[in-house]
């Protein structure tokens, strides 16, 4: 059984049909890739699998449980988590506390703990600290752990969101253009770093991703969408010669 | 200088109370930037439940306050549920008028026969009034009490919002309530504890109002809450140790003037404040730099 089986998943928009009957399979500890030119649907897609919108059509089967139109703040407890494609984070909040956000769910406590600061609640603040040092001891970010978000540099701030993610303990991670704005050393950095993410955590990873190279490196099995529909998918290599993307991506004639 | 000393001890007195109030203004603005005009009737409703433990339930003085912030959460949530989180995408204008709706209707409900009817109530002696003096300097146990009370809890907020989950929730929340619900925070619940936290401290400065000066009306939040919203500019909507200090400040203020200005002139100075802050220094004293997002 698939951990992500999506089918026939469409979206529309008034009259704009953003992602059209979209089928897709991703397995367990698997690192899927999604490209496509700019406005294909890929963030549409991504907000669909989290909740943000409903779709209009299709299901979304995760561990075998429907979860579209599921709230988006309960599609973390479900053990799915996403980075975003242009940073989110809480840039007023120090890197520890972004990263225990994510925490909140698993969180026993209720508000009266909160407000009188109980035995209780002190001892899982303590807990949600250490858990959250080690995502960023993971992200190589332990350093700054009490900085404020908005002072680290462009790289770390990417690397921050995916620890923050990976904070909330998913099965599917995934990552809306993880490596945009980055330069050629950091990409290389970033792309080690997904696969070792990969391969420690045991969780499957869905790329959203521009940098080609990234993709065909990292990638397992990868799916094409060009003006809301599938186009092409499979391993890198075939995906390379694929002349429906080629032309997706190049035009006709080229 | 004793007059001085004197008016500054009243002055700090009647600015705990705007301070109380201040908060929840400026933490509802915080998380949905909305003005919640109806707050200052949950003051109102605060006092007036209040009087009725103290009266019906004979409550002391604890189980008063308890009772009052109780029953001011649970209002301010209801609000929030029916009224304005249909409207939560909805343009901010509607939103705002919204408010405004609410605070006639809960004026006009207290004003029923139904419920504590139209006319003055004089709200009772909880415990005796004691008054202390300081060479020239009077202070009463009441003054003392209401003080304490809103520094605790303040002090209990402040530890609240930058020491615990719920805290980190509702500051995730206000910066980008998306994402915040994208990492797991149930974001309708954040709202409803904020709200609920807003309402409760507006019940408390109801019964220290109701300590300070035993007369309650039905329209009596209009102009304490118009204050508490000067105030809460004044220290930087959003920022809720702004809304403390501000509301401190206008108490101050409104005291000293009304004492070595002239009374008639101390309502017009308070509101003249808003507009000085407003020209000088928007953000508040305590304010973020933020842009509107477009």
């Amino acid at each position: 059984m698939a951990l992500l089986d999506v089918k026939g998943l469409t979206i529309k928009f008034g009259g704009l049909t953003a992602v059209s009957e979209v089928d897709m399979e991703i397995g367990d500890n698997n690192l899927v890739g999604l490209i496509g030119p700019n406005g294909a649907g890929k963030t549409t897609l991504f907000n669909m699998l989290t909740g943000v919108y409903v779709p209009t059509s299709g299901k979304i089967e995760f561990s075998g449980e429907r979860i579209d139109g599921t709230k988006t703040y309960d599609i973390t407890s479900k053990k799915i988590a996403r980075t975003f494609q242009n940073i989110r984070l809480f840039k007023d909040m120090t890197v520890l506390e972004n990263v225990m956000t994510s925490l909140n769910y698993q969180s026993k406590t209720n508000l009266l703990d909160c407000i009188l600061h109980t035995p209780k609640q002190i001892k899982e603040e303590r807990e949600m600290e250490e858990k959250a040092l080690n995502f960023l001891k993971i992200m190589k970010l332990d350093g700054k752990a009490n900085e404020l978000a908005k002072n680290l540099p462009y790289g770390e701030q990417r690397r921050l969101e995916i620890a923050r993610a990976l904070a909330a303990e998913p099965k599917l991670l995934l990552l809306d253009e993880p490596a945009a704005g980055m330069n050629p050393q950091e990409t290389a950095e970033l792309t080690e770093m997904i696969r070792w993410i990969k391969e420690e955590f045991k969780i499957s990873v869905l790329l959203i991703e521009h940098d080609m190279k990234l993709v065909m490196n990292v990638c397992e099995y990868i799916y094409v969408l060009s003006f809301g529909e599938i186009i092409a998918k499979g391993e890198p290599e075939s995906i390379q010669k694929n002349p429906k993307v080629i032309e997706a991506y190049l035009g006709k004639g080229a | 200088m004793e007059t001085l000393l004197q008016q500054i001890i009243n002055g700090i007195c009647q600015g705990s109370v705007y301070a109380l109030i201040a908060i929840g203004y400026t933490m509802v603005y915080g998380i949905i930037k909305l003005i919640n005009f109806a707050h200052c009737d949950i003051y109102m409703i605060g006092a007036y439940a209040g009087y009725f433990a103290v009266c019906t339930l004979r409550f002391g003085f604890t189980g008063t306050l308890l009772f009052a912030m109780a029953a001011c959460a649970v209002l301010g949530v209801t609000i929030e549920r029916i009224a304005y989180k249909p409207l939560r995408n909805s343009p901010k204008v509607t939103l705002f008028i919204t408010t405004m709706g609410v605070e006639l209707l809960l004026q006009n409900l207290i004003k029923t026969d139904f419920l504590a009817g139209p006319n003055t109530l004089a709200f009772p002696e909880i415990f005796a009034l004691e008054t202390y003096k300081f060479g020239d300097v009077i202070i009463s146990n009441y003054q003392i009490i209401s003080v304490l009370t809103t520094i605790v809890l303040s002090i209990l907020l402040q530890l609240l919002v930058k020491k615990t989950k719920v805290g980190r929730a509702m500051r995730a929340t206000s910066f980008d309530r998306d994402a915040a619900a994208l990492m797991g925070i149930n974001t309708n619940k954040v709202i409803s504890i904020t709200f609920a936290i807003g309402s409760a401290l507006a019940g408390t400065a109801g019964v220290i109002v109701g300590l300070l000066y035993p007369k309650l009306t039905p329209a009596m939040g209009v102009m304490p809450g118009l204050k508490s919203f000067v105030a809460a500019v004044l220290g930087g909507i959003g920022v809720i140790p702004g809304a403390m200090v501000g509301g401190v400040l206008m108490g101050l203020i409104e005291t000293l003037s009304k004492v070595y200005i002239s009374s008639g002139f101390s309502d017009a100075i308070s509101f003249s404040v808003l507009i000085i802050i407003l020209l000088v220094k928007p953000t508040g004293l305590f304010g973020k730099n933020t842009r509107e997002k477009v």
